[in-house]
């Protein structure tokens, strides 16, 4: 594993601001895994969303100009927020695959980049390069059969032959890290269904839908016996957050549950100090749950 | 010199109005080597011919060119007329000056027509010149069929041949007759039971004199060409001798180890030496050697202790047999698409959701409940069964690009099958489009809905869960335009039909066509449905696509009844027109090996008088080849020329432009 030492990371803009304990937390992780996620030197927005006309260049240069500046640094990018992740991978293919687009945005960066970058998830380096069997042997504070929800959106699985990091419809990848952790995962029906994402920031009526959306998640995973939900995403943190706090109000009965990153979590099985795990900056804090059952 | 004629055809008003035919027949009067012209209203008349055979006769002609219709029209019959005649057949050349002239040129001063003409009859006859006399090939054929697939088609298929009067050999993978027919309980739209027409063929398949039966068996290879055929087949080893067996059934009665039936399609389990189902033909069990202990590990034995016969040898090895044939019947049938692709509807995660094929043996009254609706996880009664269709038919993403056809009509014969089990109970359809083409199809679909309260909803299924006992199907009504959420208590897919897991591979063992479905190709999708582009080998069945029990059979007696009429003759002849090697000046290159579609040329290696091999050659093989020239224009030491066809003809009559 030695060629794991050094893994290009690319944070995006959340994971350097309101998700830096989603950053920190995955960092020191890596170290206890014997390997470094080192920051890119120079990098910008992913534009945070795929234009999805097939003449819009325009939103893919941000990207494309991340990718470049990651292929100075090494042969793959490693990311931690889901939409960079999808963003890039997608913008990767594109790039590579087609070739009057690569040329057209290689102009306007003013760079040349022909798409043969690894853009990788960091859950895939825990999975494929790491392995979970490595993960669980460095467990010191196993996570004693905590109901675990993973939940995975749709930026990290769709669309599934451009991006899918796992089984786009039946993923388990999350859950086989917690497995490795110590925990129990519970399946719950809308673990991969949109939390719906930016909308949150679209008015009345776009926070309507992400309320509606996040809820019904948020409804699946307890009433599926979840106790505390992961997540490998800022904005789908986000939305559940809020979406909870709505519902906590709105339903009578309704039982919160905390909703943490799922670095969080696999920092502290891995033996990290509790208190500079961020878990004061999740809204609902998962601290009384975990002193519970006495992790 | 050659004494060669020509007769131009007016062909009524055809090609007369834009052709000046007289003056045709008139400019070839003084080409070098033609004896005789004449112009005619009707060539192709009685009268037309008549004066063509005397014609020859008293001119005492050795080669004639017919400028008239295309070739495809009359060729034959000029031929024909020839040979009558005394003159060979293959000395009569068409000059198309229909089609190719009249019919495009409007010119009612005749003039471009009329020059066209006589640039094409004059290039006919350059070519005529150098034609030599041909032969018609003639090949024997060995009068006995080869059926691979014993499913209904191909058992239809070898009825039929045997009925006739040829022996046939029928080879089957699985160690029962019955194909995927044997598993379904009631057949739409007439809703009689499947087993009940299925069994009575497949018996009378065991018995009758003509067919010899290979069941457990596969076709290992397939050498020589139509009307020539040598098959090697592999008898898997049954452990079991069929001469001894009674078919008793203590010996699975008494085996103590369960594996789970793949012709209950998992639904149930079946001993490791078995029989697939009771009606079984033949009625001789197989061990299961990868799940046998006495096999792999030299433990039990039990059911040779119980045997009676004594016919249970764990010994038993794999046979290998030969078998001449003149013609092969391909009639492999079809597998369901794994529904693992299909994570969202649940399928192998939830026990109660199935696919079609199961069903079928649950409402089958010869089923592992014989014949009740039960819950594959707990065995109750389901008061709501949800059906979803098109599962991987009609999706180019995860799925197949076409419709399987037949899933329409069978989930809505299950809805009814449902109804009549579970008076109560309550079916939804989720569906794209009900396709119900057939003879009382639509009419079918309609008594679903209309008498048996089956409840279709136009739209897909996003995600199948279960909660508190239930499944939970969450899709869309797309008439109504509103998501829909039904609690269902078991969930029926109607997954797509796919081509068998090795279908390319016997495709390219027999030389035949496949599709990117690896669905084998028929010569013509049309005129052709039956043949493959290998003579000889014939298609029955949903190995060609999917298809419903009727139209499976019908291609079986179709296939049967070409089989027939190949086997009506003693020697089949074929057409001189096919390639030829120089064996002096081939380079062994084998580039026209690559190049043939029908693998008719083969490496042949030449001796000399003390039997040392001293060069190899290519040869072409006249039973296969069908004259297409593909080999000529790959050859790069112009080794290959095409009979009828050559280099020289063609040359001549460009040259004569």
């Amino acid at each position: 594993m030695s060629e794991l030492k050094n893994i290009p990371y690319y944070p995006g803009c959340t994971l350097n601001t309101v998700a830096k304990h989603f950053e920190d937390s995955a960092k020191e992780s890596a170290e206890t895994l014997g390997f470094t996620l080192s920051e890119l030197e120079q990098w910008n927005c992913c534009g945070a969303s795929y234009p999805l006309s097939p003449d819009n260049i325009m939103g893919l240069t941000g990207p494309a100009k991340v990718l470049f500046e990651a292929s100075k640094a090494g042969e793959s990018v490693t990311t931690l927020c889901s939409v960079c992740y999808n963003v890039l991978k997608r913008t990767n293919k594109t790039v590579h695959d087609d070739k009057e687009k690569r040329e057209t945005i290689s102009t306007f960066i003013e760079a040349d980049y022909d798409g043969s970058l690894e853009v990788t998830h960091y859950l895939e380096i825990l999975r494929d390069t790491v392995g979970f069997s490595k993960v669980k042997e460095s467990v010191t504070r196993p996570l004693k059969d905590i109901k675990i929800g993973a939940y995975y959106g749709c930026m990290l699985l769709r669309p599934f032959e451009d991006v899918g990091i796992d089984d786009h419809e039946a993923p388990t990848i999350i859950e086989d890290l917690f497995k490795a952790l110590g925990a129990k995962p519970v399946d719950f029906p809308n673990k991969i269904e949109c939390c719906g994402a930016h909308l949150a920031v679209g008015g009345k009526e776009g926070d309507d839908v992400v309320k509606q959306l996040s809820t019904c998640v948020m409804r699946s995973a307890v009433g599926s016996g979840v106790e505390l939900i992961v997540t490998s995403c800022p904005l789908c943190q986000y939305n559940l957050e809020q979406s909870q706090e709505k519902a906590v109000k709105e339903v009578s009965g309704y039982n919160a549950v905390p909703i943490v990153y799922f670095t969080q979590l696999l920092g502290l099985a891995l033996g990290q100090d509790e208190a500079k795990l961020g878990f004061e900056k999740n809204v609902w804090d998962a601290r009384p749950l975990l002193k519970e059952r006495e992790v | 010199m050659p004494r060669i004629g020509v007769f131009v055809c007016q062909c009524g008003n055809n090609i007369a109005s834009t052709v000046d035919t007289a003056k045709v027949a008139e400019e070839m009067k003084d080409m070098p080597g033609v004896v005789y012209t004449a112009d005619y209203k009707f060539m192709c008349s009685s009268p037309g011919q008549e004066s063509l055979k005397e014609t020859v006769k008293e001119h005492k002609l050795d080669g004639i060119v017919v400028a008239a219709c295309s070739p495809h029209m009359h060729e034959k019959t000029f031929r024909k007329a020839c040979e009558k005649a005394g003159l060979n057949p293959y000395k009569c050349e068409i000059a198309n000056i229909r089609e190719q002239c009249s019919w495009v040129h409007h010119d009612e001063t005749k003039k471009t027509g009329t020059i066209k003409s006589i640039d094409l009859t004059r290039m006919t006859l350059e070519r005529l010149k150098r034609n030599k006399d041909l032969t018609k090939i003639s090949i024997p054929i060995t009068k006995r069929a080869l059926v691979i697939g014993g499913g209904v088609a191909g058992i239809q298929a070898a009825l039929d041949i045997a009925d006739g009067g040829r022996d046939v050999i029928l080879v089957e993978k699985e160690p029962s007759l019955g194909g995927n027919m044997a598993k379904l309980s009631e057949t739409f739209p007439t809703m009689d039971c499947s087993q009940c027409i299925m069994t009575p063929k497949m018996v009378e398949v065991e018995l009758h004199d003509r067919i010899t039966l290979y069941t457990y068996s596969e076709v290992e290879k397939v050498d020589g060409y139509i009307g020539n055929f040598t098959v090697t087949i592999r008898k898997k080893a049954r452990f079991v001798d069929e001469d001894l067996c009674t078919g008793c059934g203590d010996c699975w009665n008494k085996c103590p180890f369960k594996i789970d039936s793949e012709f209950e399609h998992g639904l149930t389990k079946r001993k490791v030496i078995y029989t697939p189902f009771p009606q079984a033909v033949p009625n001789i069990p197989v061990i299961d050697k990868e799940n046998c202990p006495k096999i792999q590990k030299d433990k039990c034995g039990a059911c040779a202790l119980v045997c009676g016969p004594e016919c249970i040898d764990f010994t038993q090895e794999d046979k290998i047999v030969t078998e001449d044939v003149g013609a092969i019947v391909i009639a492999t049938g079809f597998d369901l698409m794994k529904n693992s692709k299909f994570a969202e509807y649940g399928y192998g995660k939830y026990k109660d959701v199935i696919n079609g094929l199961q069903f079928e043996r649950l409402a089958s009254a010869s089923g592992p409940t014989a014949g009740e609706i039960q819950r594959p996880s707990d065995g109750k009664v389901p008061q709501s069964i949800v059906f979803i269709q098109c599962v991987g038919s009609r999706n180019e993403e995860k799925g197949v690009s076409y419709c399987s056809k037949i899933c329409c009509m069978y989930t809505a014969k299950h809805t009814m099958l449902y109804k009549h089990k579970v008076h109560d109970g309550q079916s939804y359809v989720f569906y794209m489009d009900i396709r119900a083409g057939g003879k009382r199809y639509e009419e079918f679909t309609r008594k679903a809905i209309e008498e048996d309260g089956a409840m279709y909803l136009r739209g897909r299924v996003s995600r199948v869960y279960e909660k508190n006992g239930k499944l939970v199907v969450q899709g869309a009504d797309t008439l109504s335009g509103s998501q829909v959420v039904i609690e269902a208590d078991m969930v029926v897919l109607a997954t797509a039909l796919v081509s068998r897991d090795n279908a390319a591979d016997l495709a390219q063992k027999l030389g035949v066509g496949y599709d990117k479905h690896k669905f084998f190709s028929e010569y013509h999708p049309k005129l052709k449905p039956v043949e493959t582009v290998t003579g000889g080998i014939y298609l029955a069945g949903t190995c060609v696509g999917p298809m419903d029990i009727p139209e499976s059979v019908s291609m079986g007696s179709a296939a049967a009844s070409k089989v027939q009429a190949l086997f009506s003759a003693d020697m089949l002849d074929r057409e001189p027109i096919t390639a030829e090697v120089a064996e002096a000046t081939c380079n062994a290159c084998w580039d026209c090996v690559t190049a043939c579609p029908y693998t008719a040329i083969d490496r042949t290696e030449i001796k000399n008088r003390k039997g040392e091999v001293v060069s190899m050659v290519a040869r072409v093989n006249k039973g296969l080849c069908t004259g297409c020239g593909t080999c000529v224009a790959a050859c790069r030491s112009k080794t290959i020329d095409l009979a009828g066809y050559t280099d020289e003809q063609v040359y001549a009559a460009l040259n004569a432009f």
